[in-house]
Formats: structure tokens, C-alpha cells, sequence
């Protein structure tokens, strides 16, 4: 999700959403203080330093002599030893603070998302809630930290270097000082233009970056139809695109630095103009000329910055919003006061009563926020131990039952009883560890096949795991790894083909043992031993469960209890296999085309995969 | 020195600009010398009484002499600012044509990296990892970029501050000259060897982050099985384990830089402190006025981070040389040949005759064996064949993507290698089996933003393709955006658009790789009776492993291991024992069981 530069850039602060990130710097006050600490005694330093240029001009050279050169040096050294220290201090707190905030609110974050409901992930692309917690919550934590590193360095070089100047001459300093508002209002229309056109660029950066990977993956399909052509203009624009953006930020900044220079310029001359006639009428001396010198050169650099974070503010204020949005989100489905006070606060890792399940649908309608209805006065009984096959085009609504059925959502009337009982008042917990769910994309995670197949139930022992696999036909392939059920699964499951990761996941169902049953079946078509194998799985794990299956393949099907042929969330045919192909309707054109293309499978053998992004 | 051509080769278009900013730079800086150098002599010949020499003498002369000055300090101050004002204008232009540089350097990169791959040959298209050469075409772009638009003109500055100011510098007093260096090379290797040690810990600290955010992707993509199996106290626990080895590992790179930043900048402040105390000891002896120490002061002031920066840019060269390595990889890649202007371009009826055609791969697997057949234009071919059996490869032959070396392929008594590859796609139409849509809108997939395309020449095309009733469907119609951005369509539904787009072109061949497989029979039906009817001058080939759809075919052929094993009507193949009657027996069983209800 793109977010829009422009809009971002005219809001204005929102001490709301600051005031909530900085409660997360509460715990870590000690890094803070130090931070502010280190940081005015290294602006402390910063200006101090041309002071001793100034003693010696006035001292040792006017003078001429070396006489306590000794102790100049001493305490020169000791300066310059304090400030790598204060350096060292706030280089280590702020950027200790930063990760340690950034950790704290990734952790939140996550947490938050265990508990949303479906309903905001409906709403919410998986990508722009991955980009919450990680690379938002780095930016928010980063402009809090490294602003006040900056925020307070700024502001105690500003008063430091004023007080120094009118301890030495209140007219030189007043004159130079006309510079600072010019040059405050310069840093900010610039710093904020800056920011912008390089975000624009940045912007740009990943839409070339998606055409890269169009690119690639389409290069085939592009030669085919002979758009190479086409493409590459296209391809010249987005990069045209980003070249403006990218020579405007670097304009930009080419006419800020210059210009602010010039100012300090100007600064310097009007201290060289007042100071050189009182140096003439021996008002000042030299040692103080240069020090108005050095002072009016640096003047730019903490106004520069107070305008970098200001306009930094402004900018990552998107991100802290977007973070902050997540963790206050609300959870739709989650358990009423009633069940709590009736049950406590159920949480995942709590042992729950075993359900029976029995599921009854009473005139349930159902409709996603501010969508149209997806079911309709849906009705439904189910008893225990038996297996409901869903059938019918995308979009029908089967996947709606199939969520209802898991709560993942609640229906938007009528009533959904499990076991006689309406499911709103059972712990969601309780309906959720007995639930088993499988879905059309296998999913493992990252870890060994042990762990994943005993996802669902930690303490399931390595017979129970051993005997799950057996069952689903998995133990010979998993005892050909090497490691055989340590065998790790990195990221996208590499050496594990899409047929065994099935069978892994079944396997895991099996542990888990569920008293419901759901299955999303996979339309992508694996080899044809495996295949078998997952047919005859996915046969055992529904035995004795009540189950639902938006099914594919026919085997599935036609042992279903019950087929229910969906369309626009409706039931239009219902029966068992025979019944339904004798109407000669909808059923009956699908299971045709479908049982062709099954057998032809085994015939043809599947198609050779295609290459897949990795 | 092929990387050097490289380089010259990105460089195209953009060498003024790019020699300009580096010529506006010197210029730069070389006046910002000069304004130190002024305040220098103000200091000393007109505040103070030290007689000006050379330059400087006939400058004050020029302005009206001490006496003037010292009377009128704002001349002084004028003059200062006149110069601060030319090196900000020449430092402007400098960023300017440097940016303009850069990033025209940056988009040649790209264009070339983009062009290449749009234009190499099917079989390298087919062999890359996607997420490799992405990474060369950003990252590895980036650090190119990086090295020639930032760099190296740092190097290039560096060099010049060091040579100007020295030469400066040597003129006015050299002892304090060679204080003003002596602590230069300890700067200098520090960051050198530093930003090299650091970034093998940045190595580390990415790989965490990358297995953090493999928790986070895994738990948001199976956040279904999560919720099933109520395991999301463990995944809490898993996530805070990643999240805070992340942290450990950035902190322990937090550490190595407060440690190089405090350290560094106290031998940076340490450097000038040299510079101050000999000055103060020279300037006791009379060597040396407070003006030029000042100068002094202020020029190693100004090169001392320009050189500690200096140290980085070397340490990271080899960087800058691995990355532009990657991208030679991809440009070096095989180009297809025979897509430019060459080779003929005539008018194309749809006749097509195969002759001993055989095909084998670089590593000598023979796919196809003696092929030979032809059909005449406006009719229609089959193939039938199990997976492997090069019916694919075929027709990828056919298309252009795959050279033939061995026998002979016509079009309309054309030897189809001499045809123009672009004219010939234009011609020969193909649907593959798993289409590839881009992320447009559908209309745009369709038409490709051709001008000459019609509203209706779209629907007609779908409406053959039978889609347009379910383009109509969706909310935005024919604006509807197709991936992550929009839809996800189903797999007939992609395989249906890509149909249409491929009728847009009205090829005089029409070629179906298996790209019917995601739609039902009956729609199969439907698309093959509109195409009959409104392309019947077309000639058609498919490939398909439902009867019903290759039997009106006006020849079929069954291939098995790379050679056509038979061949004929559906009436004659059904006649004899083989492939295709086995086939044919076991479906059509299955629709008499259907049609029984079983």
C-alpha cells in the first residue's frame, strides 16, 4: 500500500500520536537522561573548542611567549578525550534506545496481530501489516532516538555559542545573530522540499523495482506477443520518473547547502566588519575576532538540523500513525464479558474440554463490512463425525462457511450452535483447539518436520508424531533425509515437494486430533503416487470428524455424507453423489469436466512444474 | 579492463554533465580555499599591520590599499561574501550536473539491465532465479551508482582539497604543513580498515533480521493454521527470540560504532590541536602570523572528514568492483538473435510444414526426433502427447523461442529461420499454458495501450475468449487492476484474458499450448465454437488431453518420447490400437458413466 507523499507532507503534527510513541521511552528514562546529559557536554565541547583558539591568539602569540603552553595542552587533550567520550555515550544510548524501542513495539505489534480478527487481515494487506512491524516501527523508533540526540545537541549548541558571544561583545553578537531567523526559515522550506522529492524518489525506486521483477517473470510472455518494445518504453518512463524526482532532491539540496554557506558568509563578514573596527579601537581582540569567525561559520549547522528533524517529524509521523492504527485496532471476534466472567480469560497455551461437534447453521447471513451479502438465511445441520463436501465457482461462498464454521468470522445474523450450544457463548479458545484446519497452499514452517508436525500439540510424543506420518504415508519419504525427522524446512520449504508438505500438514492434523475438521482443498495438482497418498491421508484424517471440505478432487467428494453445491451463497443442489448427478444440473457439468481432467492424470502424468519465484 | 568499458558504456549521454561536475566541484573548491585565505589576510595586513606579499598585496592595492580597508571594513566583508557567493553558485552547478550525471548514469544502467533481459534468448529467461538477478538489478545497481555518481568524485575532491591545500599551505610555512598531515594516515587506514571490519557484522546483523522477519512472514501467511491450532502464545515466544537476536546483533554494531566515532573524532579534534600548539610555538618565533594560522586552522578543519570518508571509499571499492562484476553477468547473458530489422518480412497465409525437424538441448537430451508434417491454412492441428514428450518444444520452435538446427521449418514456403522474429510473433499467436499477466488494469493487458485498439476489438476478443461477462463482474470492468494491486483471478480466468490478448493480434496462426486446462468443458466448448466461426481463415494449433477438444481437428498427431508415434483423423485414430484410443476409450466411458449417473 502506497502511501501518498503528499498528503502526509501538509498534516500537521499530532501530539496525540507522539505522546503514545513516547510512552514506549518510559522504561528506559536512564537511557534518555543520559543522552541528554552526554549530549549538552558535547555541545558543551563543540563550542568551547574555538575558545582555546581565541587564548591563544590572545595569550601566546600576542605575548609571544610559551608559558603555560603546558597546561593548555593538558587541558586541550582532556577536552577532546571528553567529547570522544560523550560521543562514544550518546552513539550508544540513542542507538541502544532505538533498538531496544523498536524491539518493544515489534513485540506489541505481533501480539496484536495474534489477536485481531480475519476481518482486519480482510482489510489489511499481509505486506503493509509486515512493513508495520518492521521497517515503521524502525523509522518511528529511529527519528525519537537520534531527534532528541539531534533535538538537544541543536539547541544547547544555539544557547551555548549566543552565551559565549555575549559574555565576549553584545553589539558584534546582536549584528551577527540577524542571520540565525534567515537561515531558520531557509533550513525548513528546504529540509522539507528535500524530504519530499526524495521520498518521491524512493517511491519510484519500488515501482522500478516491481517492472524489474515483471520483467523477469514476463520475459517469456513479452516475446510471445512481441511487447518487448512496449515494455522498455514503459520501463523508460518509471525510470524518467525517478530520475526527476532524484535530480530534484539533489537540486534542491545543491541550492540549500550554498545558500546557507553563503549566509554564514555573511555572518562572518558583518563579525569581520564590527569586529575589525573595534579591534582598530582595541574594544575586542583578535583571539575574539576569530572566534565571532569560527562561531558564524558553524551557525548553520544546529539550525540545519533543528530543520532536518522538524521536517523528519513530519514525515515519519505516517509511519507512527500507521503503527499506532495496529495497535489500537479493535478485535471483532474475540470472547463477550459474560463468557469471560464464566470461564476466565482463556489464552492459547491452557488445556480445553474436548467437543463433541455437532454444527447447526440457523438462518445465518452473512456479509464482509460494507460489502454485499455472501450468504443468505444459510441453514445447516451437521452431526457429529460427519463429512460435508462444498462445491462450487470462486466467490460462491463456500470459503464464507468455512470461516464461519471456524469463527474466524461471525455470522451478521442468525446463530451458529456447536455442540447445541450457541458458539458465541464458548471460549473462542475452546472452539479453536479443537478445531483442524488445512489449507489450499500447504504451510510448514521454518524448523524441523518434528516440529511441524507436531505444531498443533507441543507435547505430543515422537511415537504419536511417528505414527501420524506412517499413517499418512510420510514416514518413508521423511526417512530418506539424512536427519530423518529433523530434517529442517528452511524458508520456502526447499527439498520437500508440494505433495509431502500436504502430507506433513495432514500429518499434523492427525496429532492435533481435532473434533472439527477443515479442509480448503489443493487445486494444484502434485505427481500421481502422491496424489494417491494424499488421497487416502486426507480419507483417514476425516474418518470420524465432523468435517467440511471445499473440495476438488473427486475422491473427496464422493465420500463426502453430504454435497453442497454453492452459488451465490446459496445452496442450489444438495445430496449425496448419486443424487446429485441423476438432476443432471451444475454438479453434474463439474463433475465431468473434473473427473476428465482427474484421470487424465493419471494418463498423462502432471504437468512439470513451472518455475515458481523463489 | 571490460569492466572499464563497462563503465564507459554507462557513462554514455552523460560525460559532460558528468565531466562538468566534477570541473564546477574543483572550482568550488578551490574558491572556498580562496575565502579562508582572505579572512587570513584581512586578519593580517589590514586589522593588522604584517605587509601583504604577492597576490594578496596587489589585491589590497586593487580595493585602495590598508589604509582605505581599514577605514571601510564593510569593502572586506563585501569582498568575502562576492567570493562565498561565486563557490556556492559553482557548488550548485556541481551537484547539479553531478546528480544529472548520476542519475543518468543510473537509469542507463537500468535501461540496459532491462532491455537485456526483455531481449535474451527463451532459454536464459528460463534458467535465471528471479531473486538473484533482482538483487543485481537493485542492490548491485545501487552500489555501481553509488561508487561512480558519489564516490569517486569524493575521491576526486579529496584529492584536490589535499593538492591545493598543500601547495597553499607549503607556500606559507611548511613545518606546520607537515603538523597539519601527521595524523592524516592514522585517519585515514581507521576507517579504511574499520568500515571493513564493521561491515561483516552488518552481515550478521542481516541475516537475524532476515530469519525475524521469516517468523513474522510465515505467522501472517499461515495465520489460519496459527488460529487452528492456538498456538499463538508459542509464536509469540518464537517471534520475541528472533526480535530480540536482531537486537543483540545491531547492538553489538552499536557498540563498534560509538567506539569508532568517539575514538576517530577525538584523533580528528587531536589532529588540529597539533596543528593549533605548533602554530602557537611558530608563531611565538615570529614564523608564522595569527591570520595564516587561522588559515591553516580552517584548511585542515576542512579536509580532515573529507579524508576520514576518503578511508570508506576505499574499503568499499572492492564492493563497487563485485557488484558491477554481477550486472556484466546479466548483460553478457545471450541475446536472441534475428529481432532487429533483419531478415524477411512477408505477408504470412498460415501454411506450415515441418521437415526431419529434431531438437536437443545444450546438454545433448534429444527432445524431439524427426519431425515432419504440415498443415494448410484455416486448418486445424492437434497434438496429443504425456507430459515430456516435446509437444511443447514444438511449438516453441515454431514461435521462435528455441532454434532449430536440424531439418527444415516453412511457413508458406518460408524457411522460418530467415524470417524476422518479430514479424513472425506478430503472425504466429500463442497462448501459454500458464499465462503471465501483468500488473495492469485488463484492459491494458489486452490491448497493450495500442491506439489502434478499439473498445470493441477488446470485447470481441473476449467475448470469443469467453471472459467478458466475467470481466464485467468485477467492479472496475475492464479498469480492473490484475495482482497484488487488484483481482486475483482464478487460473481459467487468466488462461481466458490471455486468449483475448492473443486474438487482439489477429495472427494469421493461433497456437494452444495446453491453455484451455483451468476451464471447464463446457466453456472449452464454447471458445472453440466462437473461434471457428470468426477465425475460420486462421489455422489453429492445440495441444489438449480432453478428447472433445482436439477431435474436429482436421489432423492429429500423438507424440510419445519426442516422435510422432501416429497420426490422423479422430475417425482413423480411433480405429486403431494406441495412445489416443486409449484415450478416447477411457473418457468416453467416463461421460457414458456420467451421462448413467453412474
Amino acid at each position: 500500500m502506497e502511501e501518498d507523499n503528499r498528503e502526509i507532507f501538509n498534516k500537521n503534527i499530532d501530539l496525540k500520536m507522539w505522546k503514545k510513541a513516547i510512552k514506549y521511552l518510559a522504561k528506559y528514562m536512564n537511557h534518555v537522561i543520559g543522552i541528554v546529559i552526554a549530549m549538552i557536554i558535547n555541545a558543551a565541547t563543540d563550542a568551547a573548542l574555538p575558545l582555546f583558539t581565541e587564548y591563544a591568539i590572545d595569550n601566546f602569540i600576542a605575548y609571544k611567549t610559551t608559558e603555560g603552553l603546558g597546561l593548555f595542552i593538558i587541558l586541550y587533550v582532556l577536552l577532546l578525550i571528553l567529547k570522544g567520550m560523550t560521543i562514544y555515550t550518546f552513539i550508544y544510548l540513542a542507538d541502544k534506545l532505538w533498538h531496544l524501542v523498536s524491539h518493544d513495539i515489534r513485540v506489541d505489534g505481533f501480539k496484536k496481530l495474534q489477536e485481531l480478527s480475519f476481518s482486519y487481515y480482510d482489510r489489511n494487506a499481509t505486506g503493509s501489516l509486515f512493513t508495520r512491524v518492521t521497517s515503521d516501527v524502525g523509522r518511528l523508533t529511529g527519528i525519537i532516538s537520534w531527534g532528541l540526540v539531534d533535538m538537544i545537541w541543536a539547541i544547547s549548541m544555539i544557547i551555548m555559542m549566543t552565551v559565549y558571544m555575549f559574555m565576549k561583545n553584545v553589539k558584534i553578537t546582536l549584528v551577527v545573530l540577524t542571520v540565525i531567523p534567515i537561515l531558520a526559515v531557509i533550513s525548513v522550506f528546504f529540509q522539507k522540499r528535500i524530504l519530499f522529492y526524495s521520498r518521491e524518489a524512493r517511491r519510484y525506486n519500488s515501482i522500478i523495482t516491481g517492472a524489474f521483477s515483471e520483467g523477469i517473470q514476463g520475459a517469456t510472455t513479452s516475446k510471445t506477443l512481441v511487447r518487448e518494445e512496449s515494455h522498455i518504453s514503459d520501463f523508460e518512463k518509471k525510470t524518467d520518473d525517478m530520475r526527476t524526482a532524484s535530480i530534484k532532491t539533489a537540486v534542491y539540496s545543491g541550492l540549500f547547502f550554498p545558500i546557507v554557506s553563503v549566509l554564514g558568509i555573511i555572518g562572518t563578514s558583518l563579525a569581520i566588519w564590527q569586529g575589525g573596527v573595534m579591534i582598530l579601537g582595541e574594544v575586542i581582540t583578535v583571539g575574539t575576532l576569530t572566534l565571532f569567525i569560527s562561531y558564524t561559520l558553524q551557525f548553520f549547522h544546529p539550525v540545519n538540523d533543528m530543520a532536518r528533524i522538524f521536517a523528519r517529524f513530519q514525515f515519519s509521523q505516517a509511519a507512527g500513525e500507521r503503527i499506532m492504527a495496529l495497535l489500537e485496532a479493535d478485535i471483532d471476534i474475540k470472547d463477550s464479558d459474560e463468557v469471560i466472567e464464566k470461564y476466565g480469560n482463556i489464552t492459547s497455551d491452557m488445556p480445553v474440554p474436548k467437543l463433541k461437534g455437532s454444527i447447526r447453521f440457523e438462518n445465518v447471513s452473512f456479509r464482509y463490512k460494507e460489502g454485499e451479502k455472501v450468504l443468505d438465511t444459510f441453514n445447516l445441520s451437521v452431526e457429529p463425525g460427519q463429512c460435508i463436501a462444498l462445491v462450487g465457482e470462486t466467490g460462491s461462498g463456500k470459503t464464507t462457511i468455512v470461516n464461519l464454521t471456524c469463527r474466524f468470522y461471525e455470522p451478521t445474523e442468525g446463530t451458529i450452535y456447536i455442540d447445541g450450544q450457541d458458539y458465541k457463548t464458548i471460549p473462542l479458545m475452546y472452539i479453536h483447539k479443537n478445531l483442524g484446519y488445512m489449507l489450499q497452499a500447504p504451510h510448514l514452517f521454518s524448523g524441523t518436520i518434528m516440529d511441524n508436525i507436531r505444531y498443533g500439540r507441543e507435547d505430543a510424543t515422537e511415537e504419536e508424531v511417528i505414527n501420524a506420518a506412517k499413517m499418512v504415508e510420510a514416514h518413508d519419504f521423511i526417512m530418506k533425509f539424512e536427519n530423518g525427522y529433523n530434517h529442517v524446512i528452511s524458508k520456502g520449504g526447499g527439498g520437500i515437494s508440494t505433495g509431502q508438505k500436504q502430507l506433513i500438514c495432514i500429518a499434523r492434523a492427525i496429532v492435533n486430533d481435532p473434533c472439527i475438521f477443515v479442509l480448503d482443498e489443493a487445486t494444484s495438482s502434485v505427481d500421481t503416487q502422491t496424489e494417491k497418498a494424499v488421497q487416502r491421508a486426507i480419507s483417514k484424517v476425516l474418518h470420524n470428524r465432523t468435517s467440511f471440505v471445499v473440495a476438488h478432487r473427486l475422491s473427496t467428494i464422493r465420500e463426502a455424507d453430504r454435497i453442497l453445491v454453492i452459488d451465490k451463497g446459496k445452496v442450489i443442489e444438495q445430496g449425496s453423489h448419486e443424487e446429485l448427478m441423476k438432476l443432471k444440473g451444475h454438479y453434474h457439468n463439474l463433475y465431468t469436466s473434473q473427473f476428465i481432467d482427474d484421470s487424465n492424470k493419471d494418463l498423462f502424468g502432471t504437468p512439470e512444474p513451472l518455475p515458481v519465484e523463489d | 579492463m571490460k569492466k572499464y568499458r563497462l563503465l564507459k558504456q554507462f557513462l554514455r549521454g552523460n560525460k559532460a554533465a558528468y565531466i562538468a561536475g566534477i570541473v564546477f566541484m574543483i572550482i568550488a573548491q578551490l574558491l572556498s580555499l580562496v575565502n579562508t585565505f582572505i579572512i587570513g589576510v584581512v586578519i593580517d595586513s589590514v586589522i593588522g599591520d604584517i605587509l601583504p606579499e604577492g597576490i594578496a598585496y596587489k589585491g589590497l592595492q586593487l580595493l585602495g590599499g590598508k589604509e582605505h580597508l581599514m577605514h571601510n571594513l564593510w569593502i572586506c566583508g563585501l569582498v568575502l561574501v562576492f567570493f562565498s557567493a561565486f563557490e556556492g553558485v559553482f557548488m550548485f552547478l556541481s551537484r547539479k550536473y553531478s546528480a544529472i550525471a548520476g542519475e543518468g548514469i543510473a537509469k542507463n544502467i537500468r535501461m540496459d539491465l532491462y532491455e537485456h533481459l526483455q531481449n535474451s534468448t527463451y532459454l536464459y529467461n528460463t534458467s535465471i532465479k528471479t531473486g538473484d538477478i533482482m538483487q543485481r538489478c537493485t542492490s548491485d545497481l545501487e552500489t555501481v551508482r553509488n561508487f561512480l555518481a558519489t564516490q569517486f568524485q569524493d575521491l576526486i575532491k579529496c584529492i584536490v582539497l589535499i593538492v591545493a591545500s598543500v601547495s597553499v599551505m607549503q607556500k606559507v610555512n611548511t613545518d606546520l604543513t607537515l603538523a597539519g598531515f601527521s595524523l592524516m594516515p592514522i585517519i585515514v587506514l581507521g576507517a579504511f580498515f574499520f568500515f571493513r571490519y564493521v561491515s561483516k557484522k552488518f552481515l550478521l546483523a542481516d541475516e537475524a533480521e532476515g530469519v525475524m522477519s521469516t517468523v513474522i512472514e510465515e505467522n501472517l501467511s499461515g495465520m489460519r493454521i496459527v488460529r487452528s491450532c492456538a498456538t499463538q502464545s508459542r509464536e509469540i515466544e518464537k517471534f520475541i527470540a528472533s526480535s530480540l537476536d536482531y537486537r543483540n546483533k545491531d547492538l553489538k554494531i552499536t557498540v563498534a560504532f560509538a567506539w569508532y566515532w568517539g575514538l576517530s573524532d577525538a584523533i580528528c579534534q587531536l589532529q588540529i590541536g597539533v596543528v593549533l600548539v605548533t602554530g602557537i610555538i611558530l608563531a611565538v618565533k615570529g614564523e608564522i602570523t595569527v591570520g595564516m594560522l587561522t588559515v591553516f586552522m580552517t584548511y585542515v578543519h576542512n579536509l580532515i572528514w573529507p579524508i576520514r570518508g576518503m578511508g570508506r571509499v576505499l574499503g568499499d571499492m572492492g564492493k563497487a568492483s563485485v557488484s558491477l562484476g554481477r550486472i556484466q553477468e546479466v548483460l553478457e547473458a545471450p541475446r536472441e538473435p534475428g529481432r532487429d530489422d533483419t531478415g524477411l518480412t512477408p505477408k504470412i497465409e498460415g501454411n506450415i510444414s515441418f521437415e526431419n525437424v529434431s531438437y536437443e538441448y545444450t546438454d545433448g537430451n534429444e527432445v524431439l526426433k524427426d519431425i515432419s508434417f504440415s498443415i494448410g491454412k484455416g486448418e486445424t492441428l492437434a497434438i496429443l502427447g504425456k507430459t515430456g514428450s516435446g509437444k511443447s518444444t514444438l511449438l516453441h520452435l515454431l514461435v521462435g523461442l528455441l532454434p532449430y538446427e536440424k531439418g527444415s521449418i516453412k511457413v508458406d514456403g518460408i524457411e522460418l529461420g530467415e524470417i524476422n522474429k518479430r514479424h513472425l510473433r506478430k503472425n504466429i499467436g500463442i497462448v501459454l499454458q500458464e499465462p503471465f499477466l501483468f500488473s495492469k488494469t485488463i484492459k491494458e493487458n489486452i490491448s497493450d495501450n495500442n491506439p489502434d485498439i478499439t473498445d470493441a476489438d477488446i470485447e470481441k476478443a473476449t467475448s470469443i475468449a469467453s471472459v467478458d461477462r466475467a470481466i464485467r463482474n468485477f467492479e472496475k470492468g475492464y479498469d480492473t487492476m490484475v495482482g497484488e494491486k487488484g483481482v486475483t483471478l482464478s487460473g481459467g480466468q487468466r488462461q481466458r484474458v490471455a486468449i483475448a490478448r492473443t486474438l487482439i493480434g489477429n495472427c494469421k496462426v493461433l497456437i494452444f499450448d495446453d491453455s484451455l486446462s483451468a476451464v471447464d468443458m463446457q466453456t472449452d466448448k464454447e471458445i472453440r465454437n466462437a473461434l471457428r466461426k470468426h477465425c475460420a481463415d486462421t489455422t489453429t494449433i492445440l495441444i489438449s488431453h480432453r478428447i472433445n477438444t482436439l477431435r474436429q481437428a482436421d489432423l492429429i498427431l500423438v507424440m510419445e518420447d519426442g516422435r510422432i508415434t501416429d497420426r490422423g483423423t479422430h475417425d482413423e485414430l480411433i480405429q486403431r490400437e494406441g495412445l489416443y484410443k486409449q484415450v478416447y476409450d477411457m473418457q468416453s466411458c467416463v461421460l457414458d458413466m456420467a451421462k448413467a449417473g453412474e
